[in-house]
């Protein structure tokens, strides 16, 4: 799956609302972001990782899908290990670089936060598919239909701007024009590619408009979206992991409110 | 009352009217009067440049508002303004890539249903109606993006059949489709016009796809007006020359080029392939064990299948795309010191050895004016100042493109950006021609002048390839047919027709 092909599955998590996957996503992440401390990281960690199982992919699937994740946490950690900010006793230093206990604290904290963050927000969206979401942002949040759609319709074209791109690179090598530097090349093909988008987006609102978008009458939606008892259940669940990560990162001395 | 409910056809009524787009001089429609009456299936033809499309989008209310352009006269559907007539009349346009709006099937077709207020239920009805009706046999959860051009453009008839318009309008619904694509869109409009009562019209320069579909023809004068207005045969009888000569295919008119003996064998080879495996993108073969020699002065031309690996074939043979496997083998006469490997090549060695026109012209433009970027590649190999506009000034005026000068590229017409496409490569003079589809959705004038252009470059030593769907333009200048067949064609068409 990807934005370009559709996915819809028909495991549980699938049929999940993807404004409630959103939620849920968004609440962990904004309880998560208020404190820098490894304990309520660890115990957010720790209880994703038990509902990753439930989620039903299979291993292969998640670590390709989370990569990023899994490669931008340690380097996040890394340069806050280099760079943090030092206390405690100093275990090797060079220049700016200085690495304490307190810097160590920091890294994995950070670390852990990013995975934290960052595994379910990837879990949760690789199993949404995008007319799920605009359903669902045009029906539940009550977004301007307007709004939803046209970012659903363009979300569609970046297959043709991917096929774009490729074209014009190989134009360009037949024009003569491609033996320059490379990073002005690029910045030229970009600017070509801008052009190309552009029309391609004004003969889409086009055909769009043809077929009565922004028309003044009261829009219906051919999909229903729901938020019931499952949509609840999931953003009651991050609540409960997100309550969990600061009771015991509380309760253990180790809460490190950001804005203190 | 539920726009959709409306049955039977809309009526046109035009009184003196007309359009300017904003910031231009000339009216795109003038002084145009003429009444359609429900029901009527009409063929619009006219120069090109004459207004059709323009008359087809203000009657789907897509022209705008006051700052997109200035209205004379009056123009009506079923007696009211147009653009408040909004899922009353339903518009297909040329591109197929640029209509499709969802990512599934069965969502796209009922895009225009939500608009225009449907109740649910009957939203889905009408999709299943409107599928069938156009003979787009898919699952409804079917992505969008694995449908053919033909495929699609009858995904956009479904999607504004579903809106049940009193005026179906179709802008050039064939003009990007090969030979198979057009067959199924006709048919499909063929059974739409059999069961509904829809106002039908339809803008097509190749008049042979729909004569038996139209009871009346319009014809709109270069300058305004209506040129011709009557039955098929009167009109094509009465105009058939003017109309040829504006670029219409007529039918029966052949083109009045000579015909052209294939070349006899002998020519020293100028490329050759050795083996040769073909991938779009790394790990994807299309095609392979492909030997040929494209010998000089020789037009080679491509055919086969829809995602045979045609157009890989030609940029692979243009030194663009890197072979798969196997060998692209320039001649010493074509390499002229570059190495045996076009695809080594610099971007600027390949100016003047091989010249590649692609499929879709927008693609290789680079420069803000048509004079300019006429001078690109001259000015990357160095030429002097004086050469250089030497050429240029003989392009421009060889391919009818010296009013263009300070244009900007992307404003010209399909058939000006054809020419301009061709111009640009021949200005580097290029022993070696590579062309995708060069006749793709041209009218009949610049058909035969790209072929009158071709036969001439060939008599002077150049060598061609070319891919190309369009038989006439094969029987026109092939002196040697290369069919690939490729393996796991991307999109089988056979299995979608009846």
């Amino acid at each position: 799956m990807s934005v370009l092909t559709p996915t819809r599955g028909v495991r549980a998590i699938d049929r999940i609302n993807p404004v409630a996957k959103l939620a849920a996503a968004l609440l962990l992440a904004a309880v998560l972001v208020l404190t820098i401390d490894w304990v309520s990281a660890a115990v957010a960690l720790a209880c994703e990782m038990l509902l990753f199982l439930w989620a039903g992919l299979t291993l292969r699937v998640f670590l390709w899908r989370t990569a990023l994740v899994w490669l931008a946490a340690p380097s996040t950690g890394i340069t806050t290990l280099l760079y943090g900010q030092a206390s405690g006793q100093e275990y090797w230093s060079f220049g700016l670089i200085q690495v304490t206990d307190g810097s160590i604290d920091l890294a994995l904290a950070t670390t852990l936060r990013v995975l934290a963050i960052g595994l379910p927000a990837v879990v949760l969206f690789i199993t949404v598919d995008p007319t799920d979401l605009a359903d669902g942002l045009g029906q539940v949040v009550h977004l301007p239909a307007r709004f939803v759609l046209g970012g659903l319709a363009a979300l569609r074209m970046v297959g043709l701007f991917i096929e774009d791109w490729r074209a014009l690179g190989l134009a360009r090598r037949a024009r003569g024009v491609a033996d320059g530097a490379v990073l002005r090349r690029l910045g030229n093909q970009t600017f070509a590619l801008l052009v190309l988008s552009i029309r391609r987006g004004s003969k889409l609102a086009t055909a769009m408009e043809a077929r009565g978008f922004g028309a003044p009458i009261q829009r219906t939606w051919a999909r229903s979206s729901t938020f019931g008892l499952r949509e609840w259940s999931l953003i009651g669940i991050g609540l409960m992991i997100a309550v969990l990560a600061v009771m015991i990162s509380v309760s253990t001395g180790n809460w490190n409110f950001v804005f203190a | 009352m539920l726009v959709g409910a409306t049955r039977g056809g809309a009526s046109v009524d035009a009184r003196d009217w007309g359009w300017r787009h904003s910031g231009r001089r000339r009216w795109a429609v003038s002084e145009l009067s003429l009444r359609i009456e429900p029901g009527e299936r009409i063929l619009l033809l006219g120069a090109s440049g004459s207004g059709k499309s323009t008359l087809l989008h203000a009657l789907a209310g897509v022209l705008g508002g006051d700052e997109e352009g200035e209205q004379r006269g009056t123009l009506r559907v079923n007696g009211a303004e147009p653009g408040n007539a909004k899922g009353q009349v339903g518009l297909v346009l040329q591109d197929p890539d640029s209509q499709v709006i969802l990512a599934r099937v069965g969502d796209d077709v009922a895009f225009g249903c939500e608009n225009i207020g449907v109740p649910r239920g009957e939203i889905w009805r009408r999709v299943q109606d409107a599928l069938e009706m156009v003979g787009l046999d898919v699952p409804v959860g079917h992505p969008t993006s694995a449908l053919s051009g033909g495929q699609k453009q009858r995904l956009a008839l479904a999607g504004v059949l579903a809106m049940q318009p009193g005026l179906l309008l179709l802008d050039e619904p064939t003009a990007n489709l090969d030979p198979v694509g057009v067959r199924e869109v006709r048919e499909s409009v063929a059974r739409v016009l059999a069961h509904t009562d829809s106002t039908f019209i339809v803008i097509e320069h190749r008049v042979e796809i729909w004569k038996d579909l139209v009871d009346r023809v319009i014809v709109l004068g270069a300058d305004g007006g209506v040129l011709a207005d009557g039955s098929p045969s009167d009109v094509l009888l009465a105009q058939g020359v003017a109309l040829t000569a504006s670029g219409v295919w007529v039918p029966g008119v052949p083109h009045t080029l000579p015909i052209r003996p294939p070349r006899e064998t002998g020519q020293p080879t100028l490329l050759s392939t050795n083996s040769l495996a073909i991938a779009r993108t790394r790990d994807c073969v299309v095609a392979e064990n492909i030997d040929l020699e494209v010998p000089e002065a020789c037009a080679l031309l491509i055919t086969g299948p829809n995602g045979a690996g045609k157009s890989t074939l030609a940029l692979t043979l243009a030194g663009l795309l890197r072979p798969a496997a196997g060998r692209v083998v320039a001649s010493g006469a074509l390499a002229a010191g570059a190495g045996s490997d076009p695809i080594r090549w610099k971007s600027r060695q390949l100016l003047s050895r091989v010249g590649t026109v692609f499929q879709d012209p927008e693609h290789q433009f680079v420069a803000g004016t048509v004079r300019a970027e006429l001078a690109v590649g001259p000015r990357a190999l160095g030429l002097s100042d004086a050469l250089l506009h030497r050429r240029v000034d003989d392009l421009l005026e060889r391919l009818r493109l010296d009013h263009l000068a300070e244009a900007n590229p992307f404003t010209l017409s399909g058939g000006e950006k054809r020419r301009l496409s061709v111009a640009t490569v021949l200005a580097t003079q290029p022993r070696l021609l590579v062309l995708d589809e060069p006749t793709f959705g041209q009218d009949f004038r610049t058909w035969q002048e790209i072929v009158a252009l071709l036969r001439d470059l060939l008599d002077a030593g150049t060598a061609i390839v070319a891919v190309s769907h369009d038989a006439d333009f094969v029987a026109a200048v092939a002196d040697r047919e290369f069919r690939v067949e490729g393996r796991g064609s991307k999109y089988d068409l056979s299995a979608v027709l009846p």
